[in-house]
């Protein structure tokens, strides 16, 4: 595909005017965002940040005018998208949302792009033009025809980038656009709206907890505070340094502050094995071999990072190893230390023994929820293990607390915020205690305290013996707590996958 | 936020809104979703229909019907759930334009059946007004489907069939729509609302206190 | 990336048509069909079928996979009748209900055959209807409202995730501890757990399509165009022919039967 000859994207940008604006979804109690004033100009470039829970995504929603009717919640104030409300600016406002896979509307490629300009009117041959220039500017050369259920993560997130950009939006929402994405791809996301940027006027608003991505296409900061209003706003070089400190406190990523990281104390000993492989091959499907050889260890009290780009197979990898998956060949053998009278292979044990050895968290937290309530999925786990009554609401209780969602522990785990749900979704492997921790992207989508937070209760469990194998794109998380790391090349023939002592 | 949770309303304003009949796009998403998913189950019923009645037919003339139940929860569930008119016409439509796209031993007549028992469904709705959806009118809906079924099957498949087999058949329709389709779906429904799937929808908010 | 806009499946035989016509072709045929229950329509019918198949571009075994269920049926329907259907002529056999004559030997010939002449041609035409093509026609020949057209489209792409869904969830929900019930109650849950997760799937797909304008004031355009051409028109013909042939036929050796008479 040739780069685009200059495509007209020169759409005049829109303004957005908040006056003392809030939102409450039906069934809480709780204002998602109150008492907001703000104006932002057209052609703006904002990046909107905010501890997780903040309502980054629901004030977003608002302005893309799809937060739902008025039985869905309860307004206050006034919220305008160039004078008019959002739900009749609809159309003029793209939006990507925080989870890539919801975003996918039809079956191929090409007509998926084409969606948003048919439900605007857009006469059939400036459609298809369109969408051959809004797929060239993001980057995604495929053929028009490509199904859409065949892509990765990160060729998604552009594809839903393209679907946006084919309506010629004024106003462009991104809603952490890079979360779950491996640091090449990030950039590549990065770079597509760098020159999407660069040929369109639109107002532009990303929300992203990580700073340094998006520092040098912004020019304008705003801190949403979880209490009302605005924390901070301003140009990124006043803000971010005046008020680093206290922006920092408040769980926003500032780069260049100095964070004082959770360590860990206690050396592993190499001896204390508990989980290991043996010429381990791993699949999805018995067919499609994703990676093979693979000869690691779960040692006890240290952890062990997998990394790897996109769809190199590091979710598939940590699903075998915690007995959820079949290994494609090869075997993997829990020491007797672990399996404690259950057989060797962790495959062939039941759910309840599964509970108290290895725990997992899921990539996707949604799959990861069975019950009604934050607290009834915390307590799914201990119930099954026939825990009493006051040890499961202690174990509970403490969860809750650490993890920051005691507020919510009556909500339903589908209606929180996707920090929150991710937050969730470690707590209800921790409520049983087991000997390891399997987690897939534990920290994606944390502010900076909570994030932290994860880490010290990683590090604490570590040293007091539990062996943790976390799969993970984020570097800095990676830096604080693996003492090794197991990196899958993505492809059979590429460098071969190797292990690192860190 | 959480530090100031005082609520400036009382909690239970959402209850008393003005009910609004027309089609949101999350109604008729979902009520796809409902259709399609039940049109999987219906080609799954399809496929068991001829075992499961083979050992039925000489034993008792007409009580297959007893099955038919298997292909009517689609409307009384999506009328159910999306509470708007023409939710349980479409939805059971929209089954039986799945299961015909799969493949079928009726054909496009699939396609009139599911007409012909989403109509059922919709007339019983459409005589509560689209206002009431209490166990006994979902129980109704049902029945309504599965004489609609009873009607279309007499006519279109077994044109020659006896007094006494049309009866029981009739009879056997009316008590499967009655049962599966209605108390099934009616149960399934407030399963479906305890889970909050349906914080979207009235029915998902009617029995969920706020927190 | 190739420049043919509108993505076409492919091009032999029936693939081409619109499904618009076929569905149209089958349902007239269906509907001539219902009109009489005697065994001469629906021979004359089916052998009609039988030969335009091999023009329909299917292999045998597909062709026999997919048509499974209606070959199962049809002797199933022709059986029921045999034994209920009204007595007429001499009696062979009579118990309880169950009556077979000369009339319901005639009846259940007429209809197994006529279960086969209404249920092959509709796999046929159906098994190559791509979804995205039949909501494209419905929206723009049969003008359906496109809401619900496009509804009914999407939700049916969220069904290939269903499988996979389906794997997730068993994964977790023996993660968290609760697969260990017996089979019933294991699959039984699991099945309620997959509607929702369907149902919050089509919750959240509804605000990106309403987000991306759908639902909106605006008269929609359409990215491909639905044609409806000779080839359309042709088979739709070809399905009356085989219909008005069948009555022809069966109403000259005086054989028609009228369902309601
Ligand atoms: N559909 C919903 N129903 C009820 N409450 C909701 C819903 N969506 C969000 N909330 C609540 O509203 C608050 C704000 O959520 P929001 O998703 O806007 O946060 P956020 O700032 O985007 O957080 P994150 O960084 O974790 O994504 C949270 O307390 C969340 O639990
Ligand atoms: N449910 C599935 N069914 C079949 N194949 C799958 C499934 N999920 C993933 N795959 C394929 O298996 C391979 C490995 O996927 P996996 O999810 O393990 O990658 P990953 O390294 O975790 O990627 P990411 O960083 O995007 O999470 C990929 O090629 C992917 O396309
Ligand atoms: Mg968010
Ligand atoms: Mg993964």
């Amino acid at each position: 595909m040739t780069p685009p000859a200059a495509p007209d994207l020169r759409v005049a940008g829109a303004s957005i005017d908040a006056s003392g604006w809030g939102w409450r979804h039906a069934g809480r109690r709780a204002w998602a965002v109150r008492d907001l004033d703000l104006r932002i100009d057209p052609g703006e470039r904002v990046l909107l940040l905010g501890a997780s829970g903040a309502g980054k995504s629901t004030l977003v929603h608002a302005l893309a005018g799809v937060i739902g009717a008025a039985e869905e919640g309860e307004e206050q104030g006034r919220l305008l998208v160039n004078g008019s409300s959002p739900a009749a600016a609809r159309g003029q406002v793209g939006l990507v949302m925080q989870d890539p896979d919801s975003q996918v509307i039809l079956a191929r490629v090409g007509d998926d792009v084409a969606f948003g300009c048919e439900n605007l009117g857009v006469p059939r041959e400036e459609i298809w033009r369109r969408v051959r220039d809004s797929l060239a500017m993001v980057g995604l050369d495929l053929p028009l025809g490509h199904p859409t259920s065949a892509l990765s993560g990160g060729q998604k997130q552009r594809l839903a980038l393209a679907g946006v950009l084919a309506m010629r939006p004024g106003l462009l929402l991104l809603d952490e656009p890079t979360a779950n994405l491996d640091p090449a791809g990030v950039l590549e996301v990065r770079e597509s709206v760098a020159r999407v940027l660069e040929h369109t006027e639109a107002t532009f608003v990303v929300i992203e907890h990580r700073v340094g991505v998006w520092q040098h296409l912004i020019n304008r900061v705003i801190v949403l505070d979880p209490a009302g209003g605005v924390l901070a706003d301003g140009r990124p070089g006043d803000v971010l340094p005046a008020e680093g400190d206290r922006l920092s406190a408040s769980g926003v990523w500032v780069p260049g502050i100095a964070h004082d990281l959770p360590a860990r104390r206690r050396a592993p000993q190499a001896s204390d094995r508990l989980l290991g492989t043996q010429a381990l091959a791993i699949a999805r499907t018995r067919d499609a071999v994703v990676a093979r050889d693979i000869e690691l260890e779960v040692v006890e009290g240290a952890a062990l990072a997998i990394t790897g780009p996109n769809g190199a197979g590091k979710s598939t990898l940590a699903l075998t190893l915690a007995g959820l998956l079949k290994p494609a060949a090869g075997r993997v053998l829990a020491d007797p230390r672990l399996s404690g009278g259950a057989p060797a292979e962790p495959i062939r044990w039941k759910s309840r023994q599964l509970l108290t050895r290895i725990g997992t968290v899921f990539q996707d937290p949604e799959h990861q929820f069975v019950a009604g309530t934050v607290r009834a999925e915390l307590s799914v786990g201990p119930l099954a293990l026939g825990l009493p009554e006051p040890v499961i609401s202690a174990r509970v209780d403490t969860l809750l607390q650490r993890l920051r969602i005691d507020h919510l522990a009556e909500a339903n785990p589908f209606t929180l915020s996707g920090g929150e749900k991710r937050r969730l979704s470690v707590g209800t492997v921790l409520a049983t205690r087991p000997g390891v921790l399997v987690l897939d992207e534990p920290t994606f989508g944390q502010d900076f305290r909570t994030w932290r937070e994860i880490v010290a209760l990683l590090a604490e469990l570590i040293d007091a013996g539990t062996a943790v194998v976390a799969v993970s794109h984020d570097a800095e998380f990676v830096a604080a707590l693996a003492d090794s790391e197991y990196r899958l090349a993505g492809s059979l023939d590429a460098r071969p996958d190797r292990l690192v002592t860190l | 936020m959480h530090a100031t949770t005082t609520p400036l309303i009382p909690a239970q304003t959402t209850a008393r809104k003005p009910r609004n009949l027309r089609w949101r796009v999350v109604d008729i998403v979902v009520a796809s979703v409902i259709g399609v998913a039940s049109g999987l189950i219906f080609f799954a019923w399809n496929t068991a229909y001829v075992p499961l009645s083979a050992p039925l037919t000489p034993l008792l003339p007409g009580l297959q019907a007893l099955l038919g139940g298997g292909w009517l929860f689609a409307g009384v569930l999506g009328g159910l759930i999306i509470r708007k008119p023409g939710a349980a016409l479409y939805t059971e439509l929209l089954a039986a334009v799945v299961s015909t796209l799969i493949g079928n031993q009726w054909g496009p007549l699939t396609l009139v059946s599911g007409l012909a028992q989403g109509l059922g469904a919709e007339l019983v709705f459409a005589v509560f007004l689209y206002a009431n959806y209490r166990a006994y009118v979902a129980v109704l809906a049902g029945a309504g489907a599965g004489l609609a079924l009873a009607i279309n099957d007499l006519v279109l498949w077994y044109p020659g069939s006896a007094a006494a087999f049309a009866t029981i058949y009739t009879v056997s329709a009316v008590v499967s729509g009655a049962v599966i389709a209605g108390l099934l779906s009616w149960l399934a429904m407030r399963g479906l609302a305890r889970t909050g799937a349906l914080g979207r929808f009235a029915a998902g908010r009617e029995i969920r206190a706020d927190v | 990336m190739t420049a043919t806009a509108t993505a076409t499946p492919g091009n032999r035989g029936i693939l081409r048509v619109n499904p618009v016509a076929k569905l149209a072709a089958a349902l007239l045929l269906a509907g001539v069909l219902v009109l009489t229950i005697d065994w001469v329509s629906a021979a004359v019918a089916l052998a009609c079928e039988l030969v335009l198949f091999f023009w329909a571009g299917m292999s045998f075994r597909i062709f026999v996979l997919r048509t499974l269920p209606v070959w199962l049926a049809a002797p199933a329907a022709g059986l029921t009748t045999l034994l209920y259907g009204q007595a007429a002529g001499a009696e062979y056999w009579q118990f309880g209900l169950i009556h077979i004559t000369d009339g319901s030997v005639e009846l259940a010939v007429a209809t197994l055959l006529r279960v086969l002449a209404i249920g092959l041609p509709a796999v046929v035409l159906f098994v190559t209807v791509d979804p995205t093509d039949l909501a494209d026609g419905l929206g723009q020949v049969v003008r359906l409202p496109a809401r619900f057209v496009l509804g009914g489209l999407a939700a049916l792409r969220l069904v290939g995730l269903l499988m996979e869904d389906w794997r997730a969830l068993e994964r977790a929900r023996r993660a968290r501890g609760i697969a260990d019930r017996g089979v019933i109650r294991r699959l039984s849950g699991q099945a309620f757990a997959l509607l929702v997760l369907s149902i919050r799937r089509g919750s959240k797909l509804a605000t990106a399509m309403e987000a991306r304008g759908f639902g909106g004031t605006t008269t929609r355009t359409w990215a491909r165009p639905s044609d409806f051409g000779r080839r359309e028109v042709a088979l739709i013909g070809l399905g009356l022919f085989v219909g008005a042939l069948a009555v022809a036929v069966s109403v000259a050796t005086g054989s028609w039967n009228f369902v309601l008479g």
